[in-house]
C-alpha cells in the first residue's frame, strides 16, 4: 500500500485493541445514506516509474522556450545551493515553527530573512512573509486603513502604471470592507505617474497612497515628490517594490522627506524559480510605529530559562489564532519555504552580488530594447530611465507576433495592449543577467524575421 | 541534532567576502539618476558559499521535521511528503516556464492542472473547483467571497452573518470579518455535535452562511449534517466546509454529498504537499451549482483537445483573482503527483488507515489511563486527551506534557486547540506511521505522567535536551528584537 506501513498483523492486532470487527466499522457514525460508493473518477494508481514517465512527458510537451518575458516574475540565476538547501527534509517537511524549541532552525533563518529585508527596504521591521506581491499589496492597503488612524475615508490612490493584476487582487480582497481605490494617471511620454493629477485629492480624506517603482512600465517613479505629496495631505505611502532593485535604488525608507511608511512587493526574484507562477511570496516590511498592525507572522530574537538567545513566534495577539473575528488578517500558512530560498540566495549574493544582478540586468535590457527597436515597426513607448523592463509599440497586434515567435522557440514579452488600450500595440519585454548578448541576438534576428513577414500581422 | 548553537548568518560576515561563482564578474555601472540611486548598500551577509551552506545547514538540523520526528499535530495532518512529488514538480520544464509564456508553450502543465481540478470534484463531490487560492485561509476568503457575491447577485443584501461553532478554526471568523461580514457563534454540545437549538436560534434573514468542519476540530463526525444543512437552506443561508479535515473522510463521504455549497481544500493536508516550515500550502475550493458563476479565476478549461485559461471574460460574475498569477502552481503539481501515486484505491485508504491509526492511538492512551474529552465517540482522524486532571493533581499541564514530549523526541500534539476543552492535546497520527512508532509515543507518554507524579519538575523545566528551553515569550513582546542592526554586533 503506497505510503501506508501496516502488515495485515498490525491491522488485526490494532482493531482488536479499539474492539471494531473491520476497518468499514470505524466509520459507523457516518449515517449510511452520505457513504459515497468509491471514487470511480479517479485514475488507477501509478509506481513512482510510471508517474515520473507522465511528468516527463508533460513538462516535455511545454519545453524550455527563450523567455524574455518579466511582468512580475523574473528569471535569475539560483546558486545550486539554494535549492539542495531548501528541500532537506528539515526545511522542506516542517510545521509552521509553534513549538519554538523545536523549530529553532526556521525561526531562526526568519529572523535573519526579516533583517536582511527590513535593510534591503530601509524600513525598521518586516514580516515572516506573505503569499505573493499582489496580495501583499492587498494587506498593506488594509493595513493602512489601520494605521491612518486620522483618515476615515478608506480611500487609496493607485497609479494606472501600477502592475494590473495587483490592482484587481487588491480590490477582490480588499472590496469587501469597502475599501475605494482611485487611479492616478501616467503621463503618456516618460511613462511615470503624473505627480501633478495628485492635487485633484488636496484637502480631500486620502488614507494612502501606493506607488510601483519600478512601475509596471519599467519606468523609474519620482518616488519623493509622490511620497512628500502624501505625507504633506494627511496620506501613508505604500511602496510596491523589485527585491532586486533596491540593491541598486534608493529604498523606500528613504523616499521622501519622511520615507515610505509600508513596503510590499514579490519575493520571487530572491531565489525562486517561475515555476509556471508560484509558488512565491510576498514580502511586507513597515516603519516600527505600525508594527502591530502588520499582518501575519514575525519573529522575536528573546531568550529562554537559562538566558541563552533563542527565536520565537511574537505579537501574536495581532493573529487569527488569538484573536480570531479581531485578526489584523485571516492569513495563517504563509510562503516559509520560498522566504528560505530567499535568505540562501542573499546570503550567497551579498551586497556586491545583488547589486551585480541588478545592474546587469538593466544592461541587458537596454541592449534588448536598442537590438529590438532598430527593426522596422517597432519603437520604445516612454524615453524615462528604466530598471530591467520596457515598453515596446508594435505596428501591428502583438498576439499574433507572440505567437510566430513562440513557434519559433522565444517567448517575446507580454502583451499589455488590452489593458493599456491607449497605448496601441504593446509588448512589455524583460532581460535579466540570465540574457546573453546571445540570446538577444536570436530574439532581435527572430523579431526581424517575423516583422518583415506580412502574415505575421494577423 | 548535531548542532545545538548555529551564530548568526551576519556574525559569520567580512566586508568583501563573497561567493563569487554566483553573479556576473564583470563590473556594471547601473545608469541610475542620482536622486535615485542608493546610498549605504544593504545590509546583506558577505560570506563565501561553504560557509552559506553549512549556516544554512546547520540550521535545518535545529529543527523538528517529518523526515525526522513524529509530528502528531492535530488539525494539521503532518504526513509523509513523498520525495517524488517534488522531484517530478521540478522538472526544469516546469521551473523554467513563465506564467504569462502562450497557452500554445504550456499545454502540458494546463493538462495536468485541468486534470486536477476534475480529480478534486471527483473526490469532494463539488460542480466546479478552482486551484488559485494559496493557502487554506485564502481559500476560506474565496469561499466568504463566493456566497456574499451569491447573495448580492439576488439582491439579498441583508445577509452579512457568518455562524461559526464555538470550536472553528480562527481563521473562520478572522475571514467573515475580511469579507465584511459579522460571526455569530453558536456552542457545542457535550456530545461533540452542534447544538441544532442554538443553530435554529440564530438563523434567518441576515444568515449568509455557516461555516462547519466535518469531522469537527474536535475530531468527531458531526452525525446532524443533515439536518443542519436543512435549518441552514432553508433559512436561505450557505454552507461552507473548511477542508482541514478532509483526510479523515476521504474517499467515504464527500462535502457534496453533504449538502455544502462550498468547500476548501488544504493541498498540504490532505494531498501531502509539505509545509516547509510554515507553507507554501493550497487552498483549492470546490463549489455547488449555484456558486460557479463565481469562482475565483483564472481556471483551466478544455475545448477539444486544447487547454485554455478562463478569465474575467468567461465568468463575468467572478469573485476575482487572488494571486498575480494562478496561485501556487508549484504546489499544485505535487498534489496531483501524489494523487496519481495512490489513485482511488489508495485514496480511499488514506482516510481508513488514518482513523484506524487515531483510534488505536486513543484506545491504547484510555487504557494507560489518559481522559478521552469525547469518550463515548469514535475517533475521526484525530482525537483529544484532556489532562485536566494530571493539570489539576500534580500542577502539569498540557503545556508541560507537550514541551517533555520534545525531549522524548516526539513532536508535540497541537496544545490548547479547540478552545472549549481544557488542558487538550488534539492527536493526529495520520495514515502514514506505523503501529511501533504509536507504540513509543504511547509509552513517552506514560513515562511522562510517571514523571509528572514523581518529578513534575521535569516537566516543567522541559525541554532540557533541544537547541534551546522555554523561551520568554513576554519578554520577545515588550523588547522587541525584529532585525538584527549593525550596531547590535559584538
Amino acid at each position: 500500500m503506497p505510503f501506508i506501513p501496516h502488515t495485515d498483523a498490525d491491522i488485526r492486532t490494532m482493531l482488536g485493541a479499539i474492539g471494531a470487527a473491520d476497518l468499514d466499522a470505524l466509520f459507523e457514525e457516518i449515517p449510511d445514506a452520505l457513504r459515497a460508493p468509491g471514487l470511480p473518477g479517479i485514475p488507477p494508481a501509478l509506481t513512482e516509474m510510471e508517474v515520473g514517465r507522465l511528468m516527463t512527458e508533460f513538462a516535455a510537451r511545454d519545453g524550455r522556450p527563450l523567455n524574455f518575458i518579466g511582468a512580475g516574475a523574473y528569471e535569475h540565476h539560483i546558486p545550486s545551493a539554494v535549492w539542495a538547501i531548501v528541500t532537506r527534509g528539515e526545511f522542506y517537511s516542517a510545521y509552521t515553527p509553534y513549538q519554538a524549541e523545536a523549530s529553532q532552525g526556521t525561526l531562526q533563518l526568519l529572523y535573519e530573512y526579516q533583517s536582511m529585508m527590513a535593510s534591503l527596504t530601509g524600513m525598521d521591521v518586516s514580516n515572516a512573509s506573505l503569499y505573493d506581491g499582489a496580495s501583499a499589496l492587498a494587506e498593506a492597503s488594509l493595513m493602512a486603513v489601520r494605521a491612518n488612524r486620522k483618515s476615515k475615508s478608506q480611500r487609496i490612490l493607485l497609479p494606472a502604471a501600477l502592475n494590473p493584476t495587483y490592482r484587481d487582487v487588491t480590490q477582490a480582497i480588499c472590496g469587501n470592507q469597502n475599501l475605494a481605490f482611485e487611479t492616478v494617471p501616467y503621463d503618456a511620454k516618460s511613462g511615470q505617474t503624473v505627480v501633478a493629477a495628485l492635487d485633484a485629492y488636496k484637502g480631500q480624506d486620502i488614507t494612502a497612497v501606493a506607488l510601483q517603482h519600478p512601475n509596471f512600465f519599467g519606468t523609474l517613479e519620482d518616488v519623493d515628490a509622490v511620497t512628500d505629496w502624501a505625507h504633506a495631505n494627511g496620506a501613508l505611502v505604500i511602496a510596491v517594490v523589485n527585491p532586486t532593485s533596491l540593491a541598486v535604488l534608493k529604498p523606500p525608507g528613504e523616499w521622501g522627506t519622511k520615507g515610505a511608511d509600508i513596503a510590499c512587493g514579490d519575493g520571487q526574484p530572491l531565489g525562486v524559480p517561475l515555476s509556471s507562477g508560484g509558488p512565491y511570496f510576498g514580502f511586507m516590511a513597515a516603519k516600527s510605529e505600525h508594527v502591530r498592525q502588520m499582518p501575519g507572522r514575525i519573529i522575536g530574537r528573546t531568550v529562554d530559562l537559562d538566558g541563552k538567545p533563542g527565536f520565537t513566534l511574537t505579537l501574536q495577539a495581532r493573529e487569527q489564532h488569538i484573536r480570531r473575528s479581531k485578526a489584523t488578517s485571516n492569513i495563517c500558512t504563509n510562503q516559509g519555504l520560498l522566504v528560505t530560498a530567499a535568505t540562501i540566495y542573499l546570503s550567497l549574493l551579498g551586497p556586491q552580488g545583488l547589486a551585480q544582478v541588478a545592474a546587469t540586468s538593466m544592461q541587458r535590457t537596454q541592449q534588448l530594447v536598442d537590438a529590438l527597436t532598430r527593426i522596422p515597426g517597432v519603437r520604445l513607448a516612454f524615453d524615462h530611465p528604466r530598471f530591467h523592463e520596457a515598453v515596446l509599440l508594435l505596428d501591428r497586434p502583438v498576439a499574433g507576433v507572440l505567437e510566430a515567435l513562440a513557434r519559433r522557440g522565444i517567448v517575446g514579452g507580454y502583451d499589455i495592449s488590452a489593458r493599456y488600450p491607449s497605448l496601441g500595440h504593446a509588448l512589455l519585454v524583460c532581460a535579466t543577467e540570465t540574457r546573453t548578448v546571445g540570446d538577444i541576438d536570436i530574439y532581435a534576428q527572430a523579431l526581424a524575421e517575423t516583422m518583415r513577414n506580412p502574415a505575421a500581422a494577423a | 541534532m548535531t548542532a545545538m548553537h548555529e551564530k548568526l548568518i551576519f556574525e559569520h560576515s567580512a566586508p568583501g567576502r563573497s561567493a563569487d561563482a554566483q553573479y556576473p564578474q564583470v563590473p556594471v555601472e547601473a545608469p541610475i539618476p542620482a536622486a535615485l540611486q542608493r546610498g549605504r548598500p544593504p545590509l546583506l551577509p558577505e560570506v563565501s558559499e561553504l560557509q552559506a551552506v553549512r549556516h544554512f545547514t546547520r540550521l535545518s538540523q535545529l529543527n523538528f521535521s517529518i523526515d525526522t520526528h513524529f509530528y502528531p499535530l492535530g488539525s494539521c495532518t503532518m504526513k509523509y511528503n513523498p520525495k517524488a512529488c517534488n522531484q517530478y514538480a521540478m522538472l526544469p520544464e516546469l521551473l523554467g516556464r513563465h506564467p504569462l509564456a502562450p497557452e500554445s508553450t504550456g499545454q502540458g502543465l494546463l493538462q495536468i492542472l485541468f486534470e486536477l481540478q476534475e480529480m478534486l470534484k471527483e473526490v469532494t463531490g463539488m460542480r466546479g473547483v478552482s486551484l488559485t487560492p494559496m493557502a487554506g485561509a485564502q481559500g476560506e476568503f474565496a469561499g466568504v467571497a463566493m456566497i456574499r457575491a451569491y447573495h448580492r447577485a439576488r439582491n439579498d443584501l441583508a445577509r452579512t452573518e457568518i455562524i461559526c461553532p464555538d470550536a472553528a478554526h480562527g481563521t473562520n471568523p478572522a475571514t467573515a470579518t475580511m469579507c465584511g461580514c459579522t460571526v455569530r457563534e453558536i456552542p457545542t454540545l457535550a456530545n461533540g455535535d452542534i447544538d441544532i437549538e442554538a443553530l435554529k436560534g440564530v438563523v434567518g434573514p441576515k444568515t449568509a452562511g455557516i461555516m462547519l468542519t466535518n469531522p469537527s476540530t474536535i475530531g468527531v463526525f458531526e452525525r446532524n449534517i443533515l439536518e443542519v444543512a436543512r435549518i441552514v437552506h432553508e433559512a436561505g443561508g450557505l454552507l461552507y466546509y473548511d477542508g482541514a479535515n478532509l483526510n479523515a473522510i476521504l474517499g467515504k463521504v464527500r462535502p457534496g454529498d453533504m449538502g455544502f455549497d462550498v468547500i476548501h481544500m488544504n493541498l498540504h493536508k490532505t494531498f501531502s504537499t509539505p509545509h516547509g516550515g510554515g507553507g507554501p500550502g493550497s487552498g483549492a475550493v470546490g463549489v455547488s451549482e449555484r456558486l460557479l458563476p463565481f469562482m475565483p479565476v483564472p481556471l483551466v478549461g478544455k475545448q477539444g483537445d486544447r487547454y485554455r485559461w478562463l478569465d474575467e471574460k468567461d465568468l463575468p460574475q467572478t469573485i476575482g483573482r487572488l494571486s498575480n498569477f494562478m496561485g501556487n502552481t508549484g504546489v499544485l503539481l505535487r498534489a496531483y503527483i501524489y494523487m496519481r501515486m495512490l489513485g482511488r484505491e489508495g485514496m480511499q485508504r488514506v482516510s481508513e488507515f488514518a482513523t484506524l491509526n487515531a483510534n488505536y492511538l486513543m484506545a491504547r492512551l484510555r487504557e494507560a489511563g489518559f481522559e478521552l474529552a469525547y469518550p463515548e465517540r469514535r475517533a475521526s482522524h484525530e482525537f483529544i486527551v484532556t489532562l485536566r486532571k494530571e493539570a489539576r493533581e500534580w500542577e502539569t499541564n498540557a503545556m508541560d506534557f507537550a514541551k517533555r514530549l520534545l525531549d522524548f523526541g516526539f513532536h508535540a500534539p497541537t496544545t490548547y486547540f479547540p478552545l472549549l476543552v481544557p488542558e487538550c492535546l488534539l492527536i493526529e497520527p495520520t495514515e502514514t506511521e506505523s503501529k511501533e512508532e504509536l507504540d513509543a509515543f504511547v509509552d513517552a507518554m506514560i513515562a511522562i505522567r510517571k514523571e509528572a507524579e514523581t518529578e513534575p519538575a521535569k516537566l516543567k523545566g522541559a525541554p532540557w535536551t533541544l537547541p534551546v528551553r522555554r523561551l520568554d515569550d513576554v519578554r520577545a513582546a515588550k523588547q522587541l528584537d525584529l532585525a538584527w542592526k549593525e550596531e547590535s554586533r559584538v
